[in-house]
């Protein structure tokens, strides 16, 4: 198997952690504090950043932002293309959003599928009041007309390199990496897939 | 017409003969025995024959006899007819075969066996001996005219496709044919105890939901009838036998001195029921494939001589007939072409039997039973001979039966042993090709 | 892992992996039925026929309904009132629905084999709904899941299934199922319900239900039928009820924390009492729910893994 090559990184845990604090502040500013805020994480490391970016706003201002988990999976607009099944895992979001301020929070920005799928999943829960979009990095190279309301950091990237982002919760190390492009499709599209969780 | 078949192993076992010798057949018989070469002039000529057929490497025995073949003509010529049915005999080596009465109309009484003599006459390639019905109808009731069937030209009577249940018409089923010196054949099944079982009753049934035959159904039959027969004194045949038990009780018939005789088809010694599980109806057939214990036995059974004949139970069946769900498909499988390649592969190669004993299950065996003046190369004898490598391995094809039917769970089997040609009453009626 | 198979024929053939795979995907699904808007778009533009050559009211609504939670297309074909009627045989029908493209073809049928017979025809992904005694695999693993619900590690738990295990299909997909997933499996009923080569099986066997329930974590009661009745195969319901009833007294002798289960239909007070299919600890309730969890994931897993890209 080949390895990937890093090519870079582009944060590390303190770095991370900075962009945490400075969404967190903007999140209050824009929504003038954090009343109706909910924020509903990604699967899978848009999770584990929405629960920090609550623990920051908690910090803020004192108050509880509810968290809730939104698995895509089953509105992928690749179903059955893809070259492996992903898995389907479990939807958690245990409050109402209607008339919610939602922040929906991922951890890379890329095409904005992910985002898409993440929307109409939204609509079939509920009915928020607005929806925001949350992103730790934003690499470019957007196939929709979507975008981030709050990034962590912008990043130039190639079509054709990866970026991946580490949780400590989930991979024991806080970092942002890219990988370098590859030069097989095949290659490139497995680099792609393990990127992230879900193609976005 | 004179053929001279030169340089072959000669199997005999009629005769006790196994030696490289030239065969020269004339006017329909086999008319000598020679010294390899001796057929040729000085500075090895060669001899004056119509034709001249090289034997060398090859075994050149008698022609298979086929004591349980379904032609199915009258009645299912869609299925099979005696052209189709008959030219498949040949290309598995086959020169006779015994016609089951189970037609459309029945065979139970003379114009049907007129009929099949007939067809058999002008159309079969090889030749065709009828087994009329033991009850009118088959219905299991009343006796057929079994002595106009005889005097007609049956060799035996059977309701082969049913058991007789009655055991007061079997009973005197058994007593009159005697008159006639004919051996009488059972399909030995107790219609109760199958009810609608479409497989063997074992761990593979069980596995798999269906109802399951018990090998008793097939055991209790062949123990009552053997007890008919030891009351009668009478010839009792049983038709392709599978059970363990069914072989020893036969066996200890024989040892006890009872007109005994019985016959196993190449699919009840070749597969197991295991085969069922992929559901393939071609796995289908009356009695049913059985475990390995009652495998062994078979093979066992014919190893010791308890089962005196391999005999196909060739038995057509159209696609439609097979193609659906497993509880509504027919029963049975086609088996001319596969018998010697099956026998070979199985019973030779597997040690069971030797080559000479396996013709002899195929040749001798069934006409001694049945008192059918074939399956020998004595001289003097009918010509029909078969030319066949024992060794050499093929693959079957069933798209390129002869049979009209593909009903055969043996394709794409690889197989040791192949007919390459076969003679009826000295006319070559039969070669592979290439 | 993804699933990889075109067909879901049994349960035999499946690897632990596999059924980890779809209980996996079930417990995702699940919690689609708590949503207000009960639809995920995943299988739009999909089509599921449901074949039923045996009359069948849960099963089929539950896969309807599994399908169109999906946002799939469901047709039902019953076959008492089709084609089946004027003689069309399994083969036609097949060949025809594939005429119209199906994705998926839930069948049940009275014969064993029926799907396999399907699924060598048919393009479209097969699901056996039950096929005669043979297997019906979709309730072995809505079964698993409800057990694996109250006791997350299955390997070790051992089952009695009580009842007409001859003629259960229901009966044979547990088996393979659980053993498959490490479970001890006991059968008991009289020995006219119960096979003569069951213990080949790999199961134990039972003809006291006080014994065969008395330590184990599952008690799975099947349902008795009249027909068998006149087959010789027991005398009456009444005397059946007596000696293999699941009755409160009988379940005294269970573990406290025994879970109790039934396919369904239940015949109350006949294989089981009412108390205890209403009792604290059945799990037949929640076997139908999770039907239709797993009957989702199957539908998902089949129409989105690598075995329908031909």
């Amino acid at each position: 198997m080949n390895e990937r090559r890093e090519k870079a990184q582009i944060l590390d845990a303190p770095g991370i952690a900075r962009a945490v604090t400075r969404i967190a502040h903007e999140i209050v500013e824009r929504n003038k504090g954090v009343e109706d805020v909910v924020l509903i994480g990604l699967r899978s490391r848009g999770v584990e950043l929405a629960q920090r970016i609550a623990a920051k706003l908690t910090e803020i201002e004192k108050a509880t932002v509810p968290v809730g988990t939104l698995d895509i999976t089953l509105y992928r607009d690749d179903f059955g293309r893809a070259a492996t099944q992903p898995m389907v895992r479990r939807t958690e979001i245990a409050f109402s959003i209607d008339d919610k301020k939602v922040v929906l929070v991922d951890d890379v920005l890329f095409t904005g599928r992910t985002t898409r799928a993440a929307l109409d999943g939204l609509m079939d829960l509920g009915r928020p009041r607005v929806v925001q979009l949350a992103v730790l990095v934003d690499r470019g190279h957007r196939e929709l007309p979507i975008r981030a309301d709050y990034v962590g950091k912008n990043v130039p990237t190639s079509h054709q390199e990866a970026v991946q982002v580490f949780m400590a919760e989930e991979d024991g190390v806080d970092r942002v990496v890219i990988y370098e492009a590859t030069d097989t499709p095949g290659e490139r599209a497995r680099v792609t897939r393990a990127a992230t969780d879900a193609t976005d | 017409m004179r053929i001279l078949i030169e340089g072959g192993r000669v199997i005999d076992p009629a005769n006790q003969r196994d030696a490289v010798l030239d065969l020269l057949i004339e006017d329909g018989r086999i008319a000598a025995l020679r010294e390899p070469g001796s057929a040729r002039g000085g500075g090895g000529a060669p001899p004056q024959t119509d034709r001249l057929l090289d034997a060398r490497g090859k075994v050149v025995c008698p022609g298979f006899v086929d004591l349980h073949v379904h032609l199915r003509e009258p009645g299912r010529e869609d299925m099979e007819t005696i052209a189709t049915g008959t030219r498949a005999a040949a290309c598995g080596g086959f020169t006779s075969v015994c016609a089951m009465p189970n037609t459309s109309p029945v065979n139970d009484n003379q114009t049907v066996t007129d009929f099949i003599i007939d067809r058999a006459r002008r159309d079969g390639l090889v030749n065709v001996f009828p087994i009329g019905a033991i009850s009118k109808g088959q219905h299991g009731e009343e006796l057929a005219e079994i002595g106009e069937l005889v005097g007609a030209g049956c060799v035996a009577i059977s309701d082969d496709g049913k058991p007789v249940m009655n055991a007061e018409l079997m009973r005197r089923a058994l007593e009159y044919a005697s008159l006639f010196r004919i051996p009488v054949i059972q399909h030995a099944e107790d219609a109760h105890l199958t009810g609608k079982g479409v497989m063997h009753e074992g761990r593979v049934s069980t596995e798999l939901g269906f109802k399951g035959i018990p090998a008793a159904s097939e055991a209790v039959i062949v123990a009552r009838d053997i007890l008919l027969a030891e009351l009668t004194g009478s010839h009792y045949h049983v038709a392709h036998v599978s059970t363990a038990e069914a072989v020893r009780m036969v066996r200890e018939a024989k040892a006890r001195g009872l007109h005994v005789t019985a016959e196993a088809a190449p699919h009840h010694f070749a597969l197991t029921d295991e085969a069922v599980m992929s559901f393939d109806t071609n796995t289908k057939m009356s009695p049913p494939l059985r475990s390995s214990r009652h495998v062994e036995a078979v093979k066992a059974g014919l190893a010791d001589g308890t089962i005196d004949a391999i005999a196909t139970d060739h038995a057509p069946h159209t696609i439609q007939d097979k193609e659906v769900e497993f509880d509504y498909a027919a029963n049975g499988i086609i088996g001319l072409e596969t018998a010697f390649g099956l026998t070979m592969t199985v019973l030779v190669e597997g040690g069971v039997l030797n080559v000479s004993q396996a013709i002899a299950r195929l040749t001798c065996d069934p006409c001694r039973i049945f008192r059918l003046p074939k399956g020998t190369l004595s001289v003097g004898a009918d010509a029909d001979v078969a030319i066949v490598d024992p060794t050499r391995e093929w693959v079957y094809d069933v798209k390129r039966s002869a049979s009209k039917s593909r009903n055969s769970p043996f394709h794409g089997w690889k197989l040791k042993g192949q007919v390459l040609s076969t003679i009826v009453g000295g006319k070559v009626v039969w070669e592979l090709e290439g | 892992m993804g699933w990889t198979r075109k067909d879901l024929l049994g349960v035999r053939e499946l690897e632990a992996e596999e059924i980890g795979l779809v209980l996996d995907t079930a417990t995702s699904m699940k919690e689609i039925a708590s949503r207000d808007i009960k639809k995920v778009p995943t299988l739009r533009g999909k089509t599921v026929i449901n074949l039923f050559y045996e009359p069948s009211t849960r099963t089929r609504t539950s896969f309807e309904i599994a399908g169109k939670w999906l946002s799939a297309d469901v047709i039902n074909i019953s076959t008492s009132a089709s084609s089946v009627v004027k003689g069309e045989s399994l083969k036609d029908t097949g060949l025809t629905l594939q005429s119209m493209h199906p994705d998926v073809v839930v069948i049940r049928h009275p014969v064993p084999g029926a799907p396999h017979l399907l699924a060598r025809l048919l393009k479209a992904s097969i699901i056996n709904a039950g096929d005669g005694a043979h297997e019906h695999p979709t309730q072995a693993l809505l079964d698993l899941f409800t057990i694996r619900e109250r006791r997350p590690t299955l390997t070790g738990l051992k089952a009695a299934i009580v009842g007409d295990i001859l003629h259960s299909r229901v009966a044979r997909s547990n088996i393979f199922a659980m053993q498959k997933m490490g479970m001890h499996v006991r059968v008991c009923g009289p020995p006219t319900l119960l096979p003569r080569y069951v213990e080949s099986l790999g199961v134990e066997k039972s003809f006291q239900i006080e014994q065969a329930i008395a330590d184990v974590d599952v008690i799975m009661m099947l349902r008795i039928q009249r027909e068998r009745m006149g087959a010789g195969l027991f005398p009456t319901l009444r005397e059946y009820s007596k000696l293999f009833g699941l009755n409160l007294d009988r379940m005294k002798l269970a573990r406290p924390d025994v879970l109790i289960m039934h396919p369904g239909p239940i015949n109350r007070g006949v294989e089981i009492a009412p108390e205890v299919a209403d009792g604290p600890f059945s799990l037949i309730l929640d076997q139908v729910e999770n039907g239709l969890a797993i009957r989702m994931a199957l539908l998902y897993l089949l129409t989105g893994g690598q075995g329908t890209n031909n």
